[in-house]
């Protein structure tokens, strides 16, 4: 049956190694770091109301974050798996696009839309003739607007699909046996659903818990733990720092914690087959009225990109107090291709995605297969690895690493890769682990664990099934894993702000030092790129889905 | 909340569904079906997947409008009514029952509608369960209950809101052969004792002929023949009806004062048709089952020859599988050891009347 556990360990041993050093050490090297000179820096950190206002208004903007996204995906999840009406598809289909949008890049398509000199700010204020912009889009409840429009997708998806698997039968029996549809929702939809929200509000909430971008651009006077740790490195603090990442990746934790324990009492429920019956929307009043609203949302949430396509067309630095950009212009996409300086971060952020997401694919292989077709006693202790990095935002992962590959030190294992090239492929690698792993994993799961050992039955070498049977079950995993990976990577922000160099600056990098410098149309150039690169890869993974489907 | 009925058991009248036509786009489903079913009369709706018993069915419960026709019970014209304000009971095919409730949750879930207290709907529910054998079960979740305890507790549900009409679909056929056995004397209790109109709907004609009081055979739509168990059994109206009921070959006669004659391998023999066949001359099938058919001797004048395909052992006889002529197959009950595989026999009528069906 199972393998003698020797040649197991051979193998586990050194994925665990790989894991902990590049993932669990950088952790710890933080929360050690924290309590250098005792707890000196612990002191600081409570008695400085900057980081007290920064861990409240982390935690208010996660929940209202959380709040916003349930208001707007659960009803229009309801409404696109319940009801048939004509655009139906169509909606479904744009109502994930602000997923599309790299996290950078939605901040900044909202600073061109709704900013104090964006297009819809001064419509409106030219529309009524007001003297000053009808709003600012700053503080706090500019981040939680920004995070609800890209964030909702999270509720959306996870809610419909709880939906589509929903057996409709316990509705009808539910309506046949007395109840009203709203004694239906209360008592059985959502009970049934609370799996589905629980989980996308936990998305939610960790994403807010370590947004950086929208906080960063236009948080105005409003500090954040993330945005925290990056101002006390650059100040040279970094045990403050070190306090900063720890209280943020500790609390990512509990919440994570708490969410599992909700779920727990939630006696989990899948209830396998599902019969959708929509139903036909025939009043006419109805009808005119959701395609109205269908329009509005359709328009409001497919804006943002057109606007930084619009802007990506625009002259840089003609734009100045009209409503839309005055003058268009391919030059911004031709310097892009013709400026060596400014093609360097888009090769950066390719090179350096490949390099992270083949690395991906092959230790993440080996873990999924470990995990899933191996009894070895680690084997919580690599599950727990490949999860880690999902817990524990990208800000603290970064500063983790510039905590710990910042000298040369073989006894403790550390190397000096803070300023060079290979520090940001090494924080894109570990932030995608979980997510390339669980997609082999899902693959592999799918395979019948006799079938391993039937090839080997048959005289097959380890190494034969290996690549006969193992390696293509785990391959629609880890085709798919990995292209969702390169796209992560490519448009990654946060930790690169915290790691980057000139020399391998990428390109979200690239996309703030333009918009600085008020090339607002380089930086939306750059981002038609990122978004198109995005799309090309999404449509692939999902293509790859579909194929071995 | 209120405006759910509180039905009495037996004093919902007549369940009757009139010229219910259902369309989906240029494929009709339903055609023009009526039945009426009296309080405490259980009528089974049979008929192959896709030939509209699952529609019927549910536009008797008020989950499908028809595109005509109407549904009453007690002479009330219940059709345009949603299926919370029907008060009618309905057992799923998979049962349908709430996974995040408790098995007496489940069952009180219908008084919990009705606004009725707790302690009471809880009480109500035991009781209900006890009715159905699950008296301790109360407590624990749907999910540890077998397939036949999860039957029941779908039952005890539907009935504890003392329906005005009950109505199953396929409630035996996600049990296994054994459980099917022994579930189908209970639910015909159980359903006997609610004393209301019944309707059931089954692919299965051995559970429609051991339960049912009435069965209305459904094909492509339209109600075949509806008819007690023994009249379709007997005296089928059609071809598709007898060939739907099985349990016997079709075999092409030719039938003259009161007897019918089947040629087969250049032999013809005669036997009687029962008295009340609704065919009287001319071209027929005779139904051939098992119990009408004997074997005889290889080469016996008076029988039919054939070769025995298979023999199946049915308890206290043995059932021979025997091939008369490449197109006729029949089968025929018989002693334990009487032919061989492969053996030749004879197979000649037993004398007693034979169900004829025309065409």
């Amino acid at each position: 049956m199972r393998r003698p556990a020797a040649g197991t360990w051979l193998l586990a041993l050194p994925v665990l190694l790989l894991l902990a050093w590049t993932v669990l050490y950088p952790n710890a090297a933080v929360i050690v770091g924290s309590f250098e000179g005792g707890l000196s820096h612990w002191r600081e950190f409570m008695a400085s109301p900057a980081d007290r206002e920064a861990l409240t208004s982390t935690l208010v903007i996660s929940i209202a974050s959380v709040a916003a996204s349930l208001v707007i995906g659960v009803p229009l999840a309801f409404l696109l798996t319940r009801f048939e009406f004509r655009g139906r598809r169509a909606l479904r289909v744009v109502a994930t696009l602000p997923a599309a949008l790299p996290p950078l890049v939605g901040v900044i398509s909202f600073l061109f839309l709704y900013g104090e000199s964006g297009v819809v700010t001064r419509g409106v204020q030219g529309l009524f003739g007001m003297e000053q912009s009808p709003w600012r889009l700053t503080g706090l409840w500019a981040i939680v607007f920004v995070h609800a429009y890209t964030m909702y997708v999270f509720v959306f998806l996870f809610v419909s699909a709880g939906l589509e698997r929903f057996d409709t039968s316990l509705d009808e029996a539910a309506a046949g046996l007395g109840a009203s549809p709203r004694h239906r929702l209360r008592r059985v939809t959502l009970p049934l659903l609370l799996p589905a929200i629980a989980g996308s509000m936990l998305l939610v909430f960790m994403n807010s818990l370590g947004s950086f971008s929208a906080p960063y651009v236009f948080g105005g006077g409003i500090r954040v733990l993330s945005t925290q740790i990056l101002a006390s490195k650059l100040n040279g603090a970094m045990g403050l720092a070190y306090v900063e990442t720890t209280v943020l990746a500790l609390s990512a934790i509990a919440a994570l914690g708490l969410f599992r324990l909700l779920q727990r009492k939630q006696r989990v429920v899948s209830t396998g087959k599902g019969t959708i019956t929509r139903r036909a929307i025939r009043s006419r009043p109805l009808q005119l009225v959701l395609g109205i609203a269908g329009f509005v949302i359709v328009i409001a949430l497919i804006l943002p990109h057109l606007m930084v396509v619009l802007v990506s067309f625009a002259r840089d630095g003609a734009w100045t107090t009209q409503v839309l950009p005055p003058e268009y212009t391919l030059d911004n996409y031709r310097r892009l291709a013709t400026d060596a300086q400014l093609w360097r971060p888009i090769s950066n952020s390719v090179v350096m995605a490949l390099i992270a997401t083949a690395a991906n694919i092959v230790v993440c292989f080996l873990a999924a297969y470990l995990l899933v077709l191996r009894r070895f006693s680690a084997r919580p202790i690599l599950a727990l690895l490949v999860a880690l990095p999902w817990a524990i935002p990208a800000t603290a992962i970064a500063l983790g690493l510039a905590a710990t590959f910042n000298q040369n030190d073989l006894w403790t294992g550390r190397i000096v890769l803070v300023g060079t090239f290979w520090i940001l492929p090494l924080a894109y690698f570990i932030r995608n682990v979980p997510l390339v792993a669980t997609a082999a994993e899902s693959s592999l799961r799918q395979l019948d664990p006799a079938l391993e050992d039937a090839a080997r039955g048959l005289g097959a070498s380890w190494w034969l099934t290996m690549r006969r049977v193992v390696i293509p079950a785990a391959r629609p995993g880890l085709i798919a894993g990995g292209l969702l990976a390169a796209v992560t990577a490519v448009g990654e922000f946060v930790a690169s702000i915290v790691l980057y160099t000139h020399s391998n600056r990428p390109i979200s990098i690239e996309i703030l030092a333009q918009l600085r410098a008020l090339a607002f149309g380089t930086a939306a150039a750059y981002s038609v790129l990122l978004i198109l690169l995005v799309l090309a890869m999404a449509i692939g993974a999902r293509t790859v889905e579909e194929q071995y489907a | 909340m209120r405006d759910a009925p509180a039905g009495t058991a037996g004093s919902g009248g007549t369940l009757s569904l009139r010229n219910i036509t259902r369309r989906f786009g240029a494929h009709t489903a339903v055609d023009d079906v009526s039945i009426d079913i009296a309080p405490g009369e259980l009528v089974a709706l049979v008929g192959a997947s896709g030939s509209g018993k699952t529609t019927t069915l549910r536009i008797a419960a008020g989950y499908e409008q028809p595109d005509g026709g109407s549904v009453a019970v007690g002479g009330t014209d219940i059709t345009r009514l949603p299926p919370q304000k029907r008060g009618f009971g309905m057992v799923f095919q998979h049962y349908a029952l709430f996974p995040h409730m408790s098995v007496e949750q489940n069952v009180a879930f219908g008084l919990e509608a009705r606004g009725i207290a707790k302690r009471t709907r809880l009480e109500r529910a035991r009781t209900a369960l006890a009715g159905v054998g699950l008296g301790g079960a109360g407590g624990r979740p749907v999910q540890s209950l077998s397939g036949g305890e999860q039957q029941r507790v779908a039952v005890a549900r539907a009935l504890v809101i003392e329906p005005r009409a009950l109505l199953l679909d396929e409630p035996l056929s996600n049990l296994d052969p054994v459980l099917r056995q022994s579930m189908r004397d209970d639910l015909s209790a159980l359903l006997r004792r609610a004393n209301v109109p019944a309707l059931l709907v089954t692919h299965d004609q051995e559970d429609a002929f051991a339960i049912a009081d009435r069965v209305a055979v459904l094909s492509k739509g339209r109600i075949l023949q509806d008819g007690s168990p023994t009249e379709l059994y007997n005296n089928p109206a059609s071809l598709d009806v007898a060939r739907f009921i099985g349990r016997g070959a079709l075999v092409p006669c030719t039938i003259s004062g009161g007897r019918a004659a089947v040629k087969i391998g250049g032999r013809e023999l005669s036997f009687p048709v029962p008295r009340d066949a609704t065919v009287a001359g001319g071209q027929a099938h005779a139904i051939l089952r098992p119990e009408l058919v004997e074997l005889a001797d290889a080469g016996a004048a008076d029988a039919w020859q054939g070769m025995v395909l298979a023999r199946r052992f049915a308890g206290s006889t043995m059932v021979y599988r025997i091939e008369l002529a490449p197109d006729v197959v029949v089968e025929v009950t018989g002693g334990d050891d009487q032919a061989q595989l492969g053996a030749r026999v004879g197979v000649r009528p037993r004398g007693v009347p034979v169900p004829v069906v025309g065409g």
